[in-house]
């Protein structure tokens, strides 16, 4: 699914800066993700890492400094056309519509790029969806909830992925369940965002890791970096 | 029976067929209002005045129309009017959306009501003025001229075509809010706006035909209500205030509810108007006050 023509790099944020109302959330968030790869944005709650996310698809209120998806500068684009750049995105909050079926939930995000799963794959990846593709979305479990929000944006085409707290408040057995879909999507070629408070989930994950805190990004650990800076890692995250 | 309760079978049926004539513009006014509110959370005070227009429109093309071009036989007929009044009035809607509520999205719904109210006063201020309060009386299409001899009572050709067409609008929006694509998108719009943006769904947009259409279901009701009452200024003003009390029951934002609601109200104050015809005026306030008090969010509403 690699273009090996096209640049490595997918996404550029530089000096990055967010605010909701008079509140100045993001201080100049500077980072890159390459075709392919799965980057983590860490860090405590509050850091940043959701804004950065929804600061990426221009959800927040204003936003400075430059964002470019496959070269292209996106700060001063509308939400939904940052979308059909191919970009996916999966809030915290799941946003399951209550009142569409699965189904139609699964249906409902609007192709954004060419080479999208069919459904069938999609079934095939998440058979717990098939069984209950005619429920309301709100009758669903949390778990059932989470793979839906990540399976309706593989439909679109969308190849970079942004993925925020996936594995927040689920059962073990399902955040294994996610951690191999993460694996799958990987070796498919998607690039993937995590924001994730769960390191033990996403560390075996990772290409990268990016610390948040107070609106910056403070670290950056590549995956051979591991072992020598997790004390550092530790101290920041407070695990 | 009917001489136990003192009426006449004749008074009963024609009553039950004006309340049911009386729900239909019920039906497609807060059938409008329903979806304004549902997407964009604005309670549109401005719905009558456009009803108003839609009629107007409607009048205007008939009797005004050919001595403006200089040709006083070339009229705007009903069918046409049927048609042009919703793209007009719907046009106007889209210019009031993005020129005024656009702004308005971020603040309290106070905003916007206040909003759409000083904007209905005006618009029906500046008909006032070029028209005068009297009223103007529109001819009932010929093809629709006389009555059906339904055995028990003569039913008005026109007010049967009046059941149908806002029966068929109101069914064609339910559907296409509820069974396609494009109303999944309306439905999660109105859940989640910014959401259904980040999936690349041109929700400004949405918003802003949303609003052009349920103002044109208004002047489509003004103009199937031209030739039953008066053409005038301040017959929205007057329908409204009853619209708004078919919704408050309903229940804000609810499409079928609206629908049901609308109906079933004209109905009840039909039987009202032959049982206690002192009572038909108040009936569907007082069963607003007892809904409100039984169930806050409306008959088929949903706590928001």
């Amino acid at each position: 699914m690699t273009d090996a023509s096209a640049p490595a790099e997918l996404l550029r944020v530089a000096n990055l800066h967010a605010f909701y109302g008079e509140s100045h959330i993001l201080h100049g968030i500077d980072f890159v993700v390459n075709r392919g790869e799965v980057v983590t944005l860490l860090g405590r709650n509050g850091a940043g890492r959701t804004t950065t996310l929804r600061a990426i698809l221009g959800l927040t209120g204003t936003r400075e400094g430059s964002i470019l998806i496959n070269g292209r500068e996106t700060i001063g684009m509308a939400t939904h056309a940052i979308a059909h750049l191919g970009v996916g995105y999966c809030p915290e909050e799941r946003g399951i519509f209550a009142s569409l079926s699965a189904e139609e939930n699964l249906l409902l995000p609007p192709a954004v790029a060419s080479g999208g799963m069919s459904v069938d794959e999609i079934y095939a990846m998440f058979p717990n969806l098939y069984e209950r593709r005619a429920s309301p979305g709100m009758r669903l479990s949390g778990g059932e909830q989470q793979m839906l929000a990540i399976a309706r944006i593989l439909r679109t085409g969308a190849k970079l992925l942004l993925l925020d707290e996936i594995s927040e408040g689920l059962a073990p057995v399902i955040v294994q369940t996610l951690s191999r879909v993460i694996r799958t999507l990987k070796e498919r070629g998607y690039t993937i965002v995590i924001v994730e408070q769960n390191f033990r989930f996403v560390a075996p994950l990772a290409d990268r890791h990016y610390v948040v805190e107070h609106g910056r990004i403070v670290e950056a650990v590549t995956m051979a970096e591991l072992d020598e800076k997790m004390h550092k890692l530790h101290v920041l995250l407070g695990i | 029976m009917f001489d136990l309760l003192g009426i006449t079978p004749q008074a009963l049926y024609s009553q039950l067929l004006i309340g049911l004539i009386n729900g239909s513009f019920y039906a497609v006014l807060s059938l409008g209002l329903a979806v304004i509110f549902g997407l964009l959370n604005i309670i549109n005070f401005s719905h009558g005045a456009q009803y108003m227009m839609g009629a107007f429109i409607a009048w205007l093309g008939l009797t005004q129309f050919g001595n403006w071009i200089g040709s006083p036989g070339m009229q705007i007929n009903y069918w046409l009017a049927l048609l042009l009044a919703p793209l007009l009035v719907g046009a106007l809607g889209v210019v009031i959306e993005r020129t005024m509520l656009a702004r308005l999205y971020k603040l309290d719904h106070l905003y916007g009501l206040l909003l759409t109210f000083g904007i209905a006063l005006i618009i029906e201020g500046l008909f006032r003025y070029a028209y005068g309060v009297s009223g103007q009386q529109y001819e009932i299409p010929e093809v629709f001229q006389g009555a059906i001899d339904l055995g028990f009572m003569y039913l008005p050709k026109y007010r049967a075509w009046v059941i149908v067409a806002s029966l068929t609008v109101c069914l064609g929006t339910w559907f296409v809010i509820e069974r396609t694509k494009l109303g999944s998108y309306l439905r999660a719009g109105t859940e989640n706006p910014r959401l259904v943006q980040a999936f690349g769904v041109n929700v400004p947009l949405m918003i802003t035909l949303t609003y052009g259409f349920g103002v044109g279901l208004a002047a489509f009701a003004g103009v199937l209500a031209a030739p039953i009452f008066t053409v005038s200024p301040l017959m929205g003003a007057d329908l409204i205030i009853v619209v708004f009390a078919v919704v408050v029951i309903g229940g804000m934002g609810s499409i079928l509810g609206s629908i049901v609601t609308g109906l079933g109200l004209g109905l009840i104050e039909g039987l009202t108007k032959v049982f206690y015809s002192e009572a038909s005026a108040v009936v569907i306030f007082v069963i607003m006050v007892i809904v409100l008090l039984l169930r806050p969010a409306g008959l088929f509403g949903r706590e928001r």
